[in-house]
């Protein structure tokens, strides 16, 4: 039988949003507050959601224990208490949770092997949530 | 179609363990969770039900009814007690939080009347939850 499980991380990092594409005017425009040089920082909820057939001799979906080692290997000593602007993977593209979202479920879909990733899920603040299921998925 | 979720709260204890495997393999998978003396979680069960809202009640369901039958159905069974022990689902079956999902689901799922069960989600902790929504 198939089911969904979720786990939920933390961690925290500063980034500051600004486009190279943009002017100084255009960007202040864009981004406001989030624009300031010196940059600002979130404690940010990262929630991982992976499917599959629940194993009869485990009773378990994956691991956690697999997803847990996966998610702090690849994911939390990559960005926790980092400058995402100084991140490899934002070397190019602006750290909004957005793009967080679709950067964590990438190297989730590259690397994870232990069940199918559905979605990752982000909480900026408790007032901003953004989700990123994929290209062309059907949301449950 | 509208969907109604009902939350509740039950407290119980568990250890994962599989007859068939070594000692070694069952400390190796399940870790702290095979100690044979148990531990305990606060879960949450949020059960979600969908159907057409009734032109005469304006209730997809009756709460009243969905709450006695979540209480009778699963409350009274799970609540304080040892789930490997005392809940016969768990004599076979590993009470990992997917296997309390799908046992949920398949003792309201028969027994809710009116309204269509869409998911089952169970939390063992705030930051672990697991869903089921009857698929095969």
């Amino acid at each position: 039988m198939k089911a969904y499980l979720t786990r939920r991380y933390m961690f925290s990092a500063s980034h500051r949003l600004h486009s190279d594409f943009m002017s100084e005017a255009e960007n202040a425009a864009t981004y406001g507050k989030c624009n300031n040089p010196f940059g600002h920082g979130h404690n940010y909820t990262l929630e991982v959601t992976v499917s599959g057939p629940v194993d009869e001799s485990t009773g378990m979906v994956c691991n956690l224990m697999d997803l847990d080692g996966f998610v702090q290997r690849e994911i939390l000593e990559r960005f926790d208490h980092q400058n995402l602007n100084t991140v490899e993977e934002f070397a190019r593209t602006v750290p909004t949770t957005e793009n967080l979202c679709i950067v964590v479920y990438d190297i989730l879909q590259r690397g994870f092997r232990h069940a199918h990733l559905e979605k990752v899920r982000f909480e900026e603040t408790m007032m901003n949530s953004f989700e990123y299921w994929g290209e062309n998925r059907v949301i449950k | 179609m509208v969907y109604l979720t009902r939350k509740a709260e039950f407290s119980a204890s568990h250890y994962y363990h599989n007859p068939e495997f070594t000692a070694e393999e069952n400390q190796r998978i399940f870790g702290k969770c095979n100690n044979p003396n148990g531990h305990g979680h606060n879960y949450t069960l949020e059960v979600t039900v969908k159907g057409e809202v009734d032109p005469r009640s304006g209730f997809v369901v009756d709460l009243k009814q969905l709450k006695e039958t979540m209480s009778r159905e699963v409350l009274e069974a799970l609540d304080h007690r040892f789930l490997n022990k005392e809940v016969p689902e768990f004599f076979t079956r590993i009470p990992t939080t997917e296997n309390l999902a799908i046992t949920i689901w398949q003792r309201l799922s028969p027994r809710l009347q009116a309204a269509h069960l869409h998911r089952v989600r169970v939390y063992e902790t705030p930051d672990l939850f697991v869903d089921f929504y009857g698929e095969a």
